[in-house]
């Protein structure tokens, strides 16, 4: 039979399945949509650890020493100049660079947590509950120092706007596992203030590849999807009526052409349809019990809020999607750290951990692997006068902590670590390009085999300079 | 060369051919699986050996020309030792035995090399002036390949074809019909000729060009805030209508500011050196930017003239080609005189002014010197007051710490400065202490020359408002310290040990001798266009082919270079670039050349056998369908629901776009505000190209950001599509707009529904369509009828209003047919 030659019954029939699935919850419809989008044949290159990814964004660079760093050993220096033997040339932006680098020791108490001893300050005391399921990498670095550019190659390998971002290269070579939504899709925080960091599309966009890949936004408003609604005054059976009739026109346009994009722009309206569907019932949290919400704190009722973010990232996991990418603003504290430090704490301690919890509760996370982290790190000096509650840090690329959890990587654990000062990588430096390589790795992707075309030249998310899978991450 | 055939080089069953073909055959296989290690990059190159050319190579004995079996390529090629073997097995790159064929055949009929394609001088291959030379290419081209050549496409088509890929508007009806029944032999050239007249067409050429200087209204990095330029797309509209010949035009926009003969008109031209990427980030260091910009043009040059992904070359030499860093840098350096700041806001620009607005302007200027002058006439009278006053005057102290702060306080300033005049004695002041001391008076006394004084207020309020409505543009201006550029390490701007370079043209390229001085921006302008380059030509070529063939002669119009493709028509492409410099680099000539040839006729329905013998249609024995670009989705849902404003030029506008799509910018926070009355009818063109947040519509069509050179747009279809032409208060608006024209046609529902099939296909529905439109349009009305409100609020989307005297339940169902036909693939499909 032509492919494309759909009886109009069938198509119907083929959404009626997928709507009357979805509202059955998740691996039967899993099941029922799998191989609707298969990625490339050449893939996985090996066994995946993972099949999903949450990315938590933190963007603006959370103050590593401050959240996991611990350097008890600063105190003794407070307020003395940072040796230039620690410093080394490092460039500051120019916020700071006409400023002596006076030392400000880490604000918080430490603690040493669960049975693995992971250093955890306390302004996040729920991560702390469940620091043996984390896995830390102390010794992350990177080539930026400017918000954009960093956050750029943070999760494009380039600092140059225009490159796949990570999300779109997984959802390019594997494919989706569910008909009803895209394979890469994107939740900003809405901030109960003004944000202070822009987030830019092109930081989930799909660069050369295909545009299918992009990340697509949900956004906390009538629409969680732009123009996901139908015009006021439009019933929704009308709509599958009109959509039919769209559907035997164009259908008599592909017969008569035989054009296979005429298929494909039937298939995206049917998609567009189930997606007026399965978006609004993915967003409506009235399902969720009472305890999960009391699981992600009572900011998990804040439509928007990065809690709810939360829970969202969890249900679009139980229905198979491959990529999810949380962005939280206003890690970057230049400023009165202690005060606004804990409130982005505040904002993302409980909900992050409980993430982890609930997909361990229901078996998700063992394939899903989650991340968490920001652009950069924030140096030792002081900003400003370095004792002042008022003082902040600066950007710092040369170090910064990250933590994953699930998804093959070892629980209970901590990668590397820096010098007493917090400033330089000591031990086992993972790059972004080899956080890159291993992400990529536990998703049975190889990244030096994992390449695009474009302009006459095979790009790969790690980019030319050499990039290793961090062996020492995996479980 | 022999015309090829991307079949036969490609297929791996394929024949060898008789003699091997350097740039053929033989450098694909090593560009691709070789030159990494073994190419241009001296810092990356194994074992010392380059396979690129041919005296190095046979310096470190990699063949014996002549001789297979002596010649270390071949042995290595299945040598039983992995650590032998080549390509290395890490490389992931593997040989077919037909490339290892390929390439012990070259060495045995001597191993000869030719430089790269694209580097050597166009060659006008034999061939018939006019249409009839591109049909003489092409068709050989299909001879070869035993295909023949399709039939015409009807009419109709070619009507809807033409508007399309000239105007980015569809044809009314009326004018195909016009063309339909016209028998004249000279029907179809005299239709392009009216549209190459049309304004619109520049209109249309303008959305290439803007594409890959990378044209937008905003700055790009971090605040991504606004800045003048749009007068530069304007002015790119105008070259193409009034056809400026191609150098001219790229003349005036690397070196507008430096030409003799450049004017205003050159000047705004210059922008184009302006419209790269810049920050107002706080915290941002000058020489990163600086790095920025610079490597930013480089590229931006590279992709629009050279077709060269001079990119590579930032941090090491190039891999494929033989760019180089030297190279790179030394191509930057050209634009070291570019006046502008590191970082931090660009200023407001030149004046873009007509010559009534500048006799008005200094109308106002010289109201303003009027009205100085009375005042100043006034002074004398108030001398005595002045002396009366200063008896009795003591200057208020002021703390040293406030004085500070007030610094910036004019009142406080001129009090500082008084104060020690006012301890002179009379006889001692200066005629500049004495200006003070009446300055001071005049302002601690605000009645004293009120009238005067006003009226230079009010004079310069009518001037400088009047100037702020004059639109104003950046442009380049020389600057008069010219910035060094160093050969940075790795690209790392921090690195200040690398070599001081001049501006110089790529070493690799034909080029002629500066006897005595430094090349500037305006040799390297006209170096672009000039016979010698072998580039640029050929790049513009391959750019217009893709316009009107959906492909490009060479698939990659931003790649001429190792890794792009030797075109497999390349004596076309030769062609036309030397027909477009010996025509004086005429682009209508060539648009005329091309459009009225039969290959561009011909139909773009395929028989399966022809889909299978040449799947992409790269040797063009029919026509190739395509998607309309963004900005023509848009302006043909305007068009044929009646709304269009087809006004050319003017401030970009801002059509409804979803509430908050904008809550993430910052640097400030802004509110979109939609425009109001024509502007929201506006071509896609002219739509407000925020880089961070384009437009969510023209994004979902594959409109780039426009944040680099972008030379080939995409063509995704995704379901972000449907859902903009359905919801999307512009298509909803349209569609009403347009379901309330045909329902106020004459006839019954058939009759209107006819109408409204021509509207948007330009031909007429067959049975079959006409039944299944006519379902939609009478089960909406049954629906509707049932549920009237509905049909009221459906009426309520967009400015425009819905017509007073229409029944709402008719109007609702017509608007879900128009619909339907605005959503149909034949309707944003060109074919």
């Amino acid at each position: 039979m032509d492919p494309f030659r759909l009886h109009r019954r069938t198509f119907v029939q083929q959404a009626g399945l997928s709507l009357g699935a979805m509202a059955f919850g998740t691996l039967a419809a899993r099941a029922a949509a799998a191989a609707q989008k298969p990625g490339l044949p050449a893939l996985p290159h090996h066994a995946a650890k993972a099949r999903r990814v949450i990315f938590l964004t933190q963007s603006g660079g959370p103050s590593q020493i401050e959240l996991f760093d611990h350097k008890p050993g600063l105190t003794k220096f407070a307020g003395t100049e940072l040796p230039e033997s620690v410093r080394r040339g490092q460039r500051l932006t120019t916020m700071t660079s006409n400023q002596r680098q006076l030392i400000k020791p880490g604000a918080t108490q430490f603690e040493r947590c669960g049975k693995s001893g992971a250093t955890i300050g306390e302004w996040l005391p729920r991560l702390r509950k469940i620091a043996d399921d984390l896995c830390f990498i102390k010794s992350m670095h990177t080539d930026q120092i400017n918000h954009a550019p960093a956050m750029t190659q943070f999760l494009t390998g380039n600092q140059i706007p225009g490159r796949p971002s990570i999300g779109a290269w997984a959802s390019y070579g594997l494919g989706s596992e569910n008909k009803d939504l895209p394979d890469y899709l994107v939740l900003l925080s809405r901030m109960q203030r003004p944000s202070d960091q822009p987030l830019y599309d092109h930081y989930w966009g799909s660069g050369f590849l295909p545009s299918s890949h992009q990340g697509v936004k949900l956004r906390s408003a009538k629409d969680p999807v732009l123009y996901l609604r139908d015009p006021e005054g439009l019933p929704r059976g009308l709509r599958r009526e009109m959509l039919d009739g769209l559907a035997e026109l164009n259908r008599g346009t592909l017969e008569r052409t035989g054009d296979p994009e005429v298929a494909t722009r039937i298939r995206q309206y049917e998609m567009a349809f189930r997606m007026q569907a399965s978006v609004p019932e993915l967003t409506d949290l009235s399902d969720e019990p009472d305890e999960v919400f009391e699981l992600y704190g009572p900011d998990s009722r804040r439509p928007g809020s990065y809690a709810a973010n939360c829970i969202l990232a969890r249900r679009l996991i139980e229905r198979g999607v491959r990529f999810v990418q949380l962005f939280h603003p206003d890690w970057d504290h230049h400023s009165r750290l202690t005060s606004w430090c804990t409130a982005r704490c505040r904002d993302t301690d409980q909900p992050s951990a409980a993430l982890v919890t609930d997909l361990k509760r229901r078996g998700l996370l063992d394939d899903t692997l989650v991340v968490w982290g920001g652009e950069f790190g924030r140096g030792v000096a002081g900003q400003g006068k370095w004792d002042s509650p008022e003082a902040g840090r600066d950007h710092h690329p040369r170090c910064f902590t990250m933590w994953m959890a699930g998804g093959g990587v070892k629980a209970g654990h901590t990668h590397g670590s820096t010098d007493d000062f917090s400033y330089n990588v000591a031990t086992d430096p993972v790059h972004v390009r080899d956080l890159h390589a291993t992400v990529l790795h536990l998703l049975g992707v190889d990244h030096e085999r994992l390449t695009y075309r474009h302009q006459g030249l095979d790009f790969r998310l790690t980019g030319v300079e050499p990039a290793k899978v961090v062996k020492g991450l995996l479980g | 060369m022999p015309l090829l055939s991307l079949f036969l080089a490609a297929s791996t069953a394929a024949p060898l051919p008789d003699k091997v073909d350097f740039n053929r055959d033989v450098r694909p296989i090593l560009s691709e699986n070789c030159f990494y290690c073994h190419g241009p990059d001296a810092s990356h190159r194994k074992a010392k050996l380059r396979l690129d050319l041919r005296d190095a190579a046979l310096a470190k004995e990699a063949f014996v020309p002549g001789k297979v079996e002596e010649s270390e390529l071949s042995l290595r090629l299945d040598a039983e030792d992995p650590e032998e073997r080549m390509p290395p097995a890490d490389s992931h790159k593997k040989l077919d035995d037909r490339q290892k064929a390929i390439l012990r055949k070259w060495i045995a009929q001597g191993a000869e090399y030719r430089q790269h394609w694209s580097y050597e001088p166009p060659v006008k291959p034999d061939a018939p002036a006019g249409s009839e030379g591109v049909d003489h290419l092409v068709e050989a081209g299909l001879k070869q390949l035993g295909l023949t050549p399709g039939p015409e496409a009807d009419r109709r088509t070619l009507a809807r074809r033409l508007h399309l890929d000239l105007l980015g508007l569809p044809p009314t009806p009326e004018e195909v019909d016009a063309f339909v029944q016209d028998a004249s032999p000279d029907a179809y050239a005299r239709l392009v000729e009216r549209l190459l007249a049309s304004p619109h067409y520049g209109e249309r050429m303008a959305v290439t060009w803007l594409d890959v200087v990378r044209f937008a209204d905003t700055i790009g990095y971090h605040s991504d805030t606004p800045r003048n330029v749009w007068p530069y797309r304007d002015w790119v509209i105008r070259s193409f209508n009034d056809n400026k010949p191609f150098d001219r035009f790229t003349l005036e926009q690397v070196a507008g500011d430096l030409l003799p003969d450049g004017g205003r008109e050159a000047l705004i031209g210059s922008g184009f050196n302006r419209l790269l990427l810049t920050t107002e980030e706080g915290g941002a260091q000058a020489k990163d930017y600086q790095q920025r910009m610079l490597t930013d043009r480089v590229r931006a040059v590279g992709a629009a003239w050279l077709g060269q992904t001079t990119g590579c070359a930032q941090c090491h030499d190039h891999k494929f080609d033989p760019i180089s860093m030297r190279d790179f840098y030394s191509l930057g350096a050209f634009f070291a005189d570019v006046h502008e700041p590191d970082i931090g806001k660009r200023e407001e620009g030149v004046l873009v002014s007509t010559p009534e607005q500048d006799a008005r302007l200094a109308e106002l200027a010289a109201a303003v010197t009027q009205a100085r002058k009375r005042l100043e006439s006034a002074y004398p009278s108030l001398t005595a007051a002045i002396q009366s006053w200063e008896k009795d005057f003591t200057a208020p102290e002021t703390p040293a710490k406030k004085a500070k702060a007030k610094r910036k306080d004019p009142d406080a300033k001129l009090a500082a400065q008084a104060a020690p005049i006012l301890k002179k004695p009379a006889d001692k002041r200066t005629a500049a202490d004495k200006a003070v001391l009446r300055n001071y008076y005049l302002s601690l006394h605000p009645e004293a020359l009120k009238a005067e004084r006003n009226a230079v207020v009010t004079a310069q309020k009518s001037h400088d408002a009047f100037r702020a409505s004059i639109p104003k543009t950046l442009v380049t201006t020389k600057a008069a310290k010219t910035r060094t550029v160093r050969i940075l390490p790795r690209g790392n701007w921090m690195d200040e040990s690398g070599e001081i370079v001049k501006a110089a043209l790529p070493h690799y390229l034909p080029q002629p001798k500066f006897e005595g001085r430094e090349p500037n921006r305006l040799d390297l302008a006209q170096w672009l266009v000039s016979r010698e380059n072998p580039l640029t030509a050929r790049v513009t070529m391959n750019r217009l082919w893709m316009q009107f063939f959906g492909t490009a002669l060479s698939k990659n119009p931003g790649d001429l270079g190792a890794q792009g493709e030797l075109p497999p028509n390349l004596p076309l492409l030769d062609w036309l670039a030397v027909e477009f410099m010996d025509g004086s680099w005429d682009l209508k000539r060539m648009v005329r050349i091309v459009v009225n040839s039969r290959a561009y006729r011909r139909a773009s329905t395929a028989t399966p056998a022809q889909r299978e013998a040449d799947p992409y249609n790269r040797a063009l024995a029919r026509q190739t369908p395509f998607r309309l670009d963004a900005e023509f989705v848009r302006d043909n849902a305007l068009a044929v629901s009646g709304l269009l404003v087809p006004k050319v030029g003017g401030p970009s506008v801002k059509p409804y776009q979803p509430e908050r799509y904008w809550e993430n910018l910052n640097f400030p926070v802004r509110e979109y505000m939609h425009d109001q009355g024509e502007a929201q009818h506006r071509r896609g063109l002219y739509v407000w190209w925020q880089r961070t947040f384009l437009h969510p519509s023209l994004l979902a069509f594959d409109a780039p950001s426009r944040e680099e050179s972008c030379t080939e747009r995409t063509r995704s279809n995704i379901p972000q599509q449907a859902l903009v032409l359905l919801n999307d208060p512009t298509y909803v608006e349209a569609a009403r707009a347009f379901g309330a024209a045909a329902s106020a046609q004459a006839g019954d529902d058939d009759a209107r529904l006819r109408w409204a099939w021509r509207r948007a296909l330009q031909r007429e529905p067959d049975a079959t369509e006409l039944g299944t439109l006519r379902k939609v349009l009478t089960d909406r009305r049954a629906a509707y009828r049932a549920d009237p409100e509905s049909a009221k609020k459906l009426l309520q989307v967009g400015l425009t209003p819905a017509p007073k005297e229409s029944d709402p339940v008719e109007l609702a169902a017509w608007t879900h047919a128009a619909r339907v036909l605005l959503n149909l693939h034949e309707t944003v499909t060109r074919d």
